[in-house]
């Protein structure tokens, strides 16, 4: 899971990195208690688990209680790339000299934790300039490593402690809590030669979460979402009208792909695992019936040992007992696939040989 | 590298020549015993199985049970394992199978931590073996050898070898490479994780020798830059053996994980554009479709 700001920074703030003094809220009226603890002038930051949140307006100045009056609603009412604030942030102004960049990620290809720094930072990372790259194993960064990375940054005196100082405790927090990706950005270096950090990232390998019962109060997850984990599904919710189901996450991937490209829009992603049972079909229904936008199921099943008449069976009791009422688009591939046809004749369930039939057919039916 | 083949397969004055022996970690679980079952029903020789416990006994009255990793190792000296256990024991049973002296162990389970995939990883590099995995759905030489959990009926054999992280596409795209004539000589499964035992590249390098291979399809998907770095390695080297590949994720929301721990979009990290657009420029033609790969590849033979 991708950590919230504000959450990253309590993280920090336990391993001791500097920060400035900041404060969340959900509420204005939560947020004016703050703004007087805090005094003004402080930054208004939206709390949205994705990036680029700077130039759509979500961090403001703010000056005095007047501003905050209007500025504090303006921000909880943005949207960033579609998602709604979850919190704001208000946390004091800082007077700096510069800013860093630094981060630890997971390095996928290299299959070993790598260190990114510059004395360029502040912008996102594909334009941070002057990149210094370290590969660090399984994450542990030495005292030596990290002098050697203040060092490439030009960094000099308490400075250069500074970043050697952050370096090994962003280290020690993502071997601790098993971190696919902490950065900082910026880093500033503040006038008497300190640094802090302004920003926090933080994204958690989300499969380490049984060990981390720590973690779990950060975990966003609708209802649907829970229960689709509870069943052992994979779901994200999308903004169309046509619920996409599948098993296998490349399969399902793909049947968002071919829809897209034939003009729908999928209302989710649901990949029932590898595997196909009545349970498990019926259960995905369950899930689907509660998103109030659909307007029509698409089911993608590459069967190969799942038997389609079990599928199919999952369709009818569904009907039967009155779980969804929308047409269902399938195509079923694997066995007994002509018996399944036969048992959904004169259902509002229509197989489909291709899927891309299948696709085709939601499409026009939703337009009607 | 070890020869993938060579393990598989072996040579024609071995003993065990085209029946190599496997282990099943878990073979007494639900889904061990489903897919042991069926792994012998496709022919390949299961020698033995593991579950701690209940060594002594017989998995379908035939293949002896071991307590551990070491004693069927020792019984069977068999050089393959396929693990099936629960992701959190995941960890233990590659170091058993490791240190045990396997070479080729199948990751199975889904929803490990990177932190073990990553620990199993440096300890299989000490010992000189490959890590298939986890969350792959195998590897197999179709009409031979099946390890994995794979269904048999997409699979035929023949001389296309084909690479894909996800299980069910590997399975889609198959069938339809069978449907048009091209049977597999192989086919490795890479898996939906973040970190993965055998990348892309190193797979390519299992299968680019084989001596009458007529074509390779790659069967990628958002994350990483896994297909990125193939594409580099397969213009590095002027590979020209017709090559087709197929990325699912196009239409993914950005930094929303998409089943697969792997498949996320991070910034422009992992994006379907940067890995058409590299296969592109390595002069491959990327499907839009699973139907297509089939199309794309004869075309691509016909040059």
């Amino acid at each position: 899971m991708q950590l919230l700001e504000f959450q990253a920074k309590e993280l920090f703030r336990e391993y001791g990195i500097s920060l400035l003094d900041s404060m969340s809220s959900t509420n204005i009226e939560e947020g004016k208690k703050h703004a007087k603890q805090l005094g003004y002038p402080f930054v208004i930051k939206i709390q949205v688990p994705v990036g680029g949140r700077g130039k759509a307006g979500g961090i403001q100045k703010c000056q005095n209680e007047d501003e905050f009056d209007i500025k504090y609603p303006q921000v909880m009412d943005l949207k960033i790339k579609g998602e709604k604030a979850r919190a704001i942030l208000l946390e004091k102004m800082a007077d700096i000299k510069k800013e860093l960049y630094l981060s630890i990620f997971l390095n996928r290809s290299k299959r070993c934790y790598t260190i990114i720094a510059s004395s360029e930072g502040g912008v996102e990372i594909e334009s941070v300039k002057n990149q210094i790259i370290k590969e660090i194993g399984l994450g542990d960064v030495s005292d030596e490593i990290a002098r050697e990375i203040a060092n490439k940054m030009g960094l000099k005196g308490i400075t250069a402690e500074g970043v050697v100082d952050t370096l090994k405790k962003l280290s020690k927090l993502t071997i601790e809590k098993e971190a696919e990706l902490v950065e900082i950005n910026p880093l500033a270096i503040m006038q008497d030669d300190t640094v802090m950090a302004l920003d926090g990232k933080f994204v958690t390998d989300d499969n380490a979460n049984f060990r981390h019962d720590e973690l779990q109060k950060y975990q966003e997850k609708t209802e649907i979402e829970k229960q689709a984990e509870k069943s052992g599904f994979s779901l994200v919710e999308l903004d169309g009208d046509i619920a996409v189901v599948g098993n296998g996450a490349g399969l399902v991937m793909s049947t968002l792909d071919m829809l897209s490209d034939n003009g729908g829009k999928p209302a989710c992603f649901l990949d029932v695992g590898g595997g196909a049972t009545t349970e498990s079909v019926y259960e995905a229904l369950t899930l689907i019936s509660k998103l109030d936008r659909v307007k029509g199921i698409l089911v993608n099943l590459y069967g190969g040992i799942v038997k389609t008449t079990v599928v199919a069976e999952a369709f009818l009791k569904a009907y039967e007992n009155n779980l969804i009422d929308l047409p269902v688009y399938s195509r079923l591939k694997g066995t007994e696939s002509e018996k399944a046809k036969e048992m959904l004749k004169g259902s509002r369930i229509k197989i489909f040989d291709s899927v891309e039939e299948a696709i085709n057919a939601a499409v026009m039916g939703r337009k009607k | 590298m070890t020869d993938i083949f060579e393990l598989l397969k072996g040579n024609p004055n071995d003993a065990d020549y085209k029946k190599k022996g496997v282990i099943v970690q878990g073979i007494t679980g639900a889904y061990g015993s489903l897919h042991a079952k069926q792994m012998m029903a496709y022919g390949t020789n299961v020698v033995a199985g593991v579950t701690p416990g209940k060594g002594g006994q017989k998995f379908e009255e035939t293949v002896p049970i071991y307590n551990s990793m070491q004693e069927a190792v020792d019984g069977t000296h068999a050089k393959i394992s396929i693990i099936f256990v629960p992701a959190k024991f995941f960890l233990g049973a590659a170091k058993d199978a490791l240190n045990a002296g396997i070479k080729l162990l199948v990751a199975i389970p889904e929803h490990v931590p990177i932190r073990d995939t990553m620990e199993a990883l440096e300890l299989a590099k000490q010992k000189g073996a490959i890590i298939i995995g986890p969350n792959t759905p195998g590897i197999m030489i179709p009409e031979l050898i099946k390890i994995g959990i794979m269904p048999s009926m997409p699979f035929k054999a023949g001389k296309i070898a084909v690479l894909s992280k996800s299980g069910t596409l590997l399975y889609e795209i198959s069938d339809a490479l069978t449907n048009a004539g091209f049977g597999q000589s192989i086919t490795i499964g890479i898996g939906g994780d973040p970190v993965n035992g055998t990348r892309l590249i190193d797979a390519f390098e299992m299968v680019k020798d084989i001596s009458d291979l007529e074509g390779l399809v790659i069967v990628g998907e958002i994350g990483g830059d896994s297909e990125e770095m193939l594409a580099q390695k397969i213009m590095d080297l002027g590979f020209k053996k017709p090559t087709v590949a197929y990325i699912a994720g196009r239409a993914a929301p950005k930094e929303k994980r998409m089943g697969h721990a792997g498949a996320i979009v991070m910034g422009t990290y992992g994006s379907a554009e940067s890995k058409v657009s590299m296969f592109n420029k390595a002069n491959i033609p990327v499907a839009k479709r699973p139907a297509e790969v089939p199309v794309l590849l004869a075309g691509k033979m016909q040059k």
